[in-house]
């Protein structure tokens, strides 16, 4: 992420840095480094998918990890995307299918230059958390003809009425018992110390802790944050290499104490151009960014005075908001109800729940669906949502269409247009009270 | 081309083209009549276990969309342009009255679409049953076995809450008996169809398989002797065709006329996997200990008939799109199907935006590829209507294999 960093503040030209973000970009750039010895260093390295992952395990073990997801959407925001892709069309990759995956297909096969400039390491093992996601386990087929490295996959059960049962629970518990773990150690070459997990697991704890008080912050008028394009810097270190971590601890923490103190000053959250100066839209927001136009689409958002108050996407990696947190007391157990937690494992009717939550708690004006062609897991349903969170709230819907990293599907103008539209509906709607 | 009057097959061959066709559930309708206070559960493809339905009392129906026959108007308004077209059929005729006399529906884990379609269900028909199975992508049977007995037991149980038999032994050790010969009638007239392909043509052979779609097990079977009777008695002869095994079509399925089509221009269907929920498991489901052998590896007791739906999934599934291949070569399967059936090429033929067959086919086209074995690919919609196009790609295909052996 701290290329994101890096972008934004290029982008954001004389746009003050938070400390956090700095720090941010310390930690991950330290990281990628750290990948790009892992070979030299006998570091292992293991490929996994961030909703789902086992990071604290993998640390503990002490290994890398590697997220394609976050290597493809970095892709995307320098650009790189639309060539990887090509390359993975003409390999015969449908255009159909998700452009993550033929942008991670597309930068394999141009040497696995990582966001830093340094190229990734190839995996020792991959680690498929199949969590709410169908196209992760071809993803996964697909790397393991290209690289020949063996594969672990946890099977993490859907969650259609947003309940975990004790049998999905015990289905997981003894993957990670019985194969998972077992075959980290295999390639780690040393046995998982679960004292050293427990106390990550606590690390983790204290982080999501931290991550909520900022989401929570939003409740305020303006908002502190924005939740969706201010909120993908916020999730950085939690859903990739550092929950688990000091590092983390310490950058929530930050983070945490630079939202109170803005909202101690009534201020807003700053913008890809720097603060925005009045709130005017408080917007929840479905579905993921797109990443080729990251800045030109935050942009559309903060001209208008439109800040997101909360999202789900950054939901995908974790969902601490109800009180769910990582507990050192039974480790596995709560590694199993994080991973049958992440957002898109839950089923429609839990999103919805926890949308129509997200609208009455922090008061948010309007409903945006932000639908992309790739990800089926998000989009499948998306306009049934839309209804369905109208009919409850009676806040207005709104919905545009990208893609994650194929920037054939951004229609600058035409998003734009809509989302235009949608603001003065939403105008017209407060003018005449309906609001 | 055999249907014409005085086709000995034809009256089978007639009743299956109007069961395939029966869009309204007439069929179901008709049942219900005659089994009062029985439910009708429909399933989504690709896979759920017909004989637990069975063993409760139910009928199983499958729900495979609106093909060519239904005009998409409040559907669409559901999903968009990039979403395959299966759901927006499903929900058309949901709303639409058609899918009424179900008293419930599965909808299996076979990729997200279908998943999340199970997740609008809930919301669309709130009164109505609706259960989402997770079949396991770990194939261990204590740690994906028991999970999946257990997901099925649950199922039973809850189906039973609304109204079906309770869950017995022996009904699904009767139930299973009857899938294990229909099963066995499908795979006859397979091996039929790969022997003369004239005499069971791809398109019949699918409109008896679809057929069961709305039939007991017991009914299945008997239409499909029935045909598999007149289609013995049949003079035929053999075309200069190339057989070929068509793939990707396991879920939305292709409109008869494109299955038609690719017959009319040089290809003998020998292999497919239009109807793969009644081909997920190869080969008979066990009923004992002695018949599961060491499958169920001391997790499992097919002794128990709801293990033994387990363990036939777990070791018996068929390798397709929906299910992880971990530790096997990807396409391995594939290229010893094309040798037994002693096909010439595959045809890909994969409905839009189908995340599963698309994401699949480079790994099989490369595993094809190192085995020399010649391929095309085309995507389709349940509701295509015109063809030429795969027409002239699959004649160019046939003729380039006849002639030289290789795809064009």
């Amino acid at each position: 992420m701290s290329t994101v960093g890096e972008s934004r503040a290029a982008q954001a030209g004389k746009a003050a840095k938070d400390a956090s973000q700095g720090r941010q970009k310390e930690m991950i750039a330290r990281h990628y480094t750290r990948l790009s010895r892992a070979k030299e260093e006998g570091k292992k390295v293991v490929y996994t998918f961030v909703p789902g992952n086992l990071v604290e395990v993998i640390d503990a073990l002490g290994m890398l990890p590697v997220l394609p997801e976050i290597n493809a959407l970095q892709s995307g925001m320098r650009g790189r995307s639309a060539a990887y892709i090509a390359e993975a069309e003409r390999m015969g990759h449908s255009e159909d299918v998700c452009t993550y995956v033929k942008c991670d297909i597309g930068m394999m096969l141009g040497g696995n230059v990582g966001p830093t400039g340094e190229t990734l390491p190839e995996p020792d093992l991959l680690l498929l958390s199949y969590t709410g996601c169908f196209t992760f386990m071809k993803w996964f087929e697909l790397l393991k003809e290209a690289y020949r490295c063996p594969v672990v996959m946890l099977h993490v059960p859907y969650q259609p009425t947003g309940i975990i049962t004790p049998e999905a629970r015990e289905y997981v518990v003894k993957q990670l018992r019985d194969e998972v773990v077992p075959a980290l150690e295999k390639v780690a070459g040393r046995r998982l110390d679960m004292d050293d997990l427990r106390h990550r697991l606590a690390l983790s704890a204290l982080a999501e802790d931290d991550l909520v008080a900022v989401w929570e912050s939003a409740r305020n008028r303006p908002s502190p944050i924005d939740g969706y394009f201010g909120g993908v810097y916020y999730i950085g270190p939690i859903f990739t290499a550092f929950r688990g971590t000091e590092d983390a601890v310490l950058y929530y923490r930050e983070l945490r104490s630079e939202v109170e103190e803005r909202v101690r000053r009534g201020e807003g959250p700053t913008g890809p151009d720097g603060p925005i100066p009045e709130e005017r839209y408080r917007l929840v927001v479905e579905g993921p960014p797109n990443w080729t136009s990251f800045f030109d689409f935050w942009r559309m958002f903060s001209r208008e005075g439109a800040v997101v108050v909360s999202s789900s996407y950054t939901r995908v990696g974790g969902l601490y908001d109800d009180g769910f947190r990582h507990s050192p007391e039974a480790p596995f157990e709560s590694l199993a109800d994080y991973c049958m937690g992440c957002y898109t494992n839950l089923g429609l009717p839990s999103r919805i729940d926890m949308l129509e939550r997200a609208i009455r708690n922090y008061s948010a004006d309007g409903f945006l669906v932000n639908s992309v062609k790739s990800c089926n897991s998000f989009s499948a349903g998306q306009l049934l949502m839309m209804r369905e969170l109208e009919r409850r709230t009676g806040v207005p819907g709104g919905f545009v269409e990208s893609d994650l990293v194929d920037p054939r599907y951004f229609g600058k103008a035409n998003i734009e247009n809509r989302l235009q539209s949608y603001f003065q509906m939403l105008d017209a709607r407060r003018n005449r009270g309906y609001a | 081309m055999n249907s014409e009057i005085g086709d000995p097959a034809g009256a089978a061959l007639e009743r299956a083209t109007t069961l395939t066709d029966d869009l309204r559930l007439d069929a179901v309708r008709r049942w219900k009549e005659a089994h009062p206070g029985s439910l009708a559960i429909g399933i989504l493809p690709v896979y759920a276990p017909r004989p637990l339905l069975e063993a409760l009392g139910c009928l199983a129906v499958g729900v495979q969309g609106g093909g060519d026959q239904l005009d998409i108007i409040r559907g669409d308004s559901y999903f968009q342009s990039y979403i395959c077209h299966i759901p927006r059929s499903v929900v058309e005729l949901g709303l639409d009255g058609g899918l009424d006399p179900l008293d419930g529906m599965i909808f299996p884990s076979t990729c997200d679409v279908i998943r999340n379609l199970g997740g609008m269900w809930r919301l669309l028909f709130p009164d109505r049953y609706t259960a989402y199975l997770d079949l396991p992508q770990n194939f261990d049977p204590a740690l994906g076995g028991r999970f999946y007995a257990g997901e099925l037991r649950r199922i039973a149980g809850e189906i039973h809450g609304r109204g079906a038999l309770p869950l017995d032994r022996d009904a699904l050790r009767e139930a299973i008996r009857r899938e294990n010969t229909r099963r066995a009638a499908l795979a006859e007239m397979d091996d039929m169809r790969r022997r003369e392909p004239s005499r069971v043509p791809a398109s019949e052979a699918y409109r008896v398989a679809r057929a069961g779609s709305v039939l007991s097990a017991e009914e299945h079977t008997a239409l499909i002797r029935e045909y598999l009777a007149g289609a013995r008695e049949r003079r035929v002869r053999a075309y200069d065709n190339v057989r070929v095994v068509v793939l990707g079509a396991f879920c939305e399925q292709p409109p008869v006329g494109l299955i038609r089509t690719l017959e009319k221009a040089g290809c003998d269907l020998v292999d497919d996997d239009f109807q793969l929920g009644f081909k997920t498991v190869s080969g008979p489901i066990p009923l004992s200990r002695e018949e599961a052998g060491d499958a169920g590896g001391g997790a499992l007791d097919a002794d128990d008939p709801v293990d033994a739906l387990a363990i036939a999934f777990l070791k018996w599934g068929a390798p397709t799109a929906t299910r992880y291949i971990g530790a096997d070569e990807k396409g391995r399967d594939l290229v010893e199907r094309v040798r037994k059936v002693k096909a010439d090429g595959v045809v890909f033929a994969a409905a839009s935006f189908c995340d599963p067959a698309l994401l699949d086919q480079p790994m099989l086209e490369k595993a094809l590829d190192e085995a020399g074995i010649p391929h095309t690919g085309f995507k389709y919609s349940e509701n295509s209507a015109q063809h030429q196009t795969i027409r002239e790609q699959a004649g160019a295909f046939s003729d380039a294999v006849k002639l030289w052996g290789g795809a064009p």
